[in-house]
């Protein structure tokens, strides 16, 4: 395509856009969502496979309880309803990556339904509401080969891996979320960001989204003001925070062109491209498969004690929301401070940190200036880097305890960083303590005045700032483990001077 | 009226990949009507305050423990492949089809 795109603002100006999401999570659960085959992720191809979840006759699921559970404190997080009854569905397709040609799901009694979620976008609440929250199964991984690029697109066959199939994985649906303007690819951001938050706050998935644990599809419709909504597409293979905001982006851009030229959108599937930030048309929805659904016979319907959907509501974590401002406040930070903390990832680290004893600004101190340093210049998370919370209050410890000064703990913290082992280890072995014995730093503070008499004369005629010489001298002959603060004391009373 | 009409049997057999003959297209829908006609039959008994059923048992919850079992082995589970390479099911390519999900 040749057409120039036109200016956002212009966009934004003439059309209004409607967006949803629909967000696939994979529980972090030991075990499949109907067979006993282990979950983790990798792994050699069709290692983790069994009669259940290859599909062969005479074989029966068995749901899993633990995702059960998981699914429905996500609901209730997401301010859901919970069914008190309900069934899975079978969804029929033809596709290698369900061997049973079938994937259990659910179609129309989902185990959550309408909810919402409250996130910030520029300082405001926005509330997204939430359709349903239903469980399902993962497929398989499909390996396109014979083509020349490996894509399925003039590839001859496909290889199978079943490792990942029957992973419990739930299915999170916005309402359609209009009204946002300009603000929709941030709201559209937010809200994935936040979603993620919430269920890494619940400990039910690990929600890595280069790993695919956690993944997005955008839907994307502009109207004219005051007009029905447009008719939508639904871009897939959004893999990451900052492609959520530049699919929709470009999904506006792209329709307002259409729809500029005279055109108009055809309901389809679109793909995100990394690369390119743009998206290309996939299968067209008019020729969508039939699915077929009908309620699943090997399965029994779920019927959630209400008593025990009570306990799990009253036993829910703080927002991830509330809990930041009610860290911001302990921590005593501007909202500009929180929000580098934010962006540096260093929220939970901080916290951590903070209770392995450490104050909250020597916490934050580590963490967002040496530690974030390194992480930017290695290219890793910060969470990745190699120190832990635990070592870094036992390194503030020392500091505290005057064992360490803030030069000889920032190569302490290389040592850690490096894997040399805990804090206390590393200052003892590479000898790193501060020179607290007095007599010998007596000595080198003798030894310096004796070396810059001139010096010493000026401090004992009371020019108390040339001192700092000297005290460089001693630092030097200490390697640097010797406290300055203590060392000018030293000096100065040798001297009989008055600081 | 048939329960199932010619057009519906060729959209069905597109779906589950079969290839069926017009020949056997009027044969299928013939055989489908009449086993369709038999289960409307139950329809009719079915009285407004007779729920539907979806299962013959009348169970919930059965749930199991989340505990790994042991797993078949990649030999054994790609033993009833037709085909396969690199540790994997070997199938033709599929063109034209959304994955689930």
């Amino acid at each position: 395509m040749t057409t120039t795109l036109p200016a956002y603002d212009e966009v934004v100006a003439r059309y209004e856009p409607v967006i949803g999401l629909e967000t696939h999570v994979e529980l972090g659960t030991n075990t499949k969502m109907w067979c006993g085959c282990p979950t983790d992720f990798g792994g050699e191809p069709n290692t983790r496979v069994c009669p259940v979840c290859l599909g062969l006759p005479g074989s029966l699921p068995v749901a899993n309880s633990a995702a059960i559970e998981a699914t429905i404190r996500i609901g209730l997080a997401l301010n859901c309803s919970i069914a008190q009854w309900c069934r899975f569905a079978r969804k029929n397709y033809f596709y290698p990556d369900m061997p049973k040609n079938f994937q259990i799901s659910q179609y129309d009694e989902p185990l959550c339904f309408d909810g919402y979620l409250d996130v910030e976008v520029d300082g405001e609440l926005v509330r997204i509401g939430i359709e349903r929250v239903h469980l399902e199964e993962d497929t398989g991984k499909t390996l396109h080969v014979g083509g020349a690029t490996g894509r399925i697109h003039g590839a001859t066959e496909s290889l199978v891996d079943y490792n990942r199939a029957g992973i419990p994985l739930v299915e999170i649906v916005t309402k359609p979320i209009p009204g946002t303007g300009a603000l929709a690819p941030e709201v559209a951001r937010a809200y994935v960001t936040e979603l993620r938050d919430v269920i890494r706050s619940l400990g039910v998935s690990d929600v890595r989204m280069e790993e695919g644990s956690l993944r997005c599809d955008v839907n994307t419709s502009l109207n004219l003001p005051g007009e029905e909504w447009g008719t939508r597409t639904e871009t897939k293979n959004v893999n990451s925070l900052r492609s959520v905001e530049r699919a929709v982006r470009s999904e506006m851009l792209r329709q307002a062109s259409v729809l500029e030229a005279g055109g108009r959108i055809t309901q389809e599937t679109r793909h995100f491209h990394e690369d390119t930030g743009d998206t290309t048309p996939g299968r067209s929805k008019e020729t969508a498969t039939d699915y077929r659904y009908f309620p699943e016979p090997d399965l029994v319907p779920i019927a959630p004690d209400p008593a025990w959907v009570a306990e799990l509501k009253a036993a829910l974590p703080e927002l991830p929301r509330l809990h930041r401002r009610r860290l911001q406040q302990a921590w005593g930070l501007s909202d500009a401070d929180m929000q580098s903390v934010l962006n540096a990832g260093a929220v939970e680290l901080i916290e951590q940190t903070v209770a392995a004893g450490a104050s909250p600004a020597a916490a934050r101190k580590w963490w967002l200036g040496e530690l974030s340093r390194r992480a930017n210049e290695t290219g890793v998370e910060l969470a990745d880097i190699g120190a832990t919370p635990a070592q870094v209050a036992e390194l503030q410890g020392l500091v505290d305890a005057g064992k360490l000064n803030d030069k000889l703990a920032r190569t302490v913290l290389e040592g850690v960083v490096a894997g040399e082992g805990s804090p206390t280890e590393i200052m003892t072995n590479r000898n790193l303590e501060v020179v607290s014995d007095t007599g010998a730093l007596t000595a080198a503070v003798d030894e310096a005045i004796a070396a810059n008499p001139a010096i010493a004369d000026k401090v004992r005629s009371g020019k108390v700032a040339a001192a700092g010489a000297l005290v460089g001298a001693v630092m030097k002959t200490t390697r640097g483990q010797a406290d300055a603060q203590t060392v000018r004391t030293l000096i100065l009373d040798r001297l009989n001077a008055q600081s | 009226m048939a329960a199932i009409s010619r057009e519906e049997v060729a959209h069905l057999a597109r779906l589950s990949r079969l290839a069926v003959t017009e020949e056997e297209l009027d044969t299928f829908a013939g055989q489908l009507d009449v086993i369709l006609q038999a289960v409307a039959q139950v329809g009719e008994v079915a009285a407004a305050d007779i729920p539907p059923t979806s299962h013959s048992v009348p169970l919930t919850n059965v749930f199991r423990e989340d505990v790994v079992t042991p797993c078949l082995t990649p030999e054994e589970a790609l033993s009833g492949a037709p085909d396969a390479e690199e540790q994997r099911f070997r199938v033709p390519r599929i063109l034209d089809e959304d994955v689930a999900s």
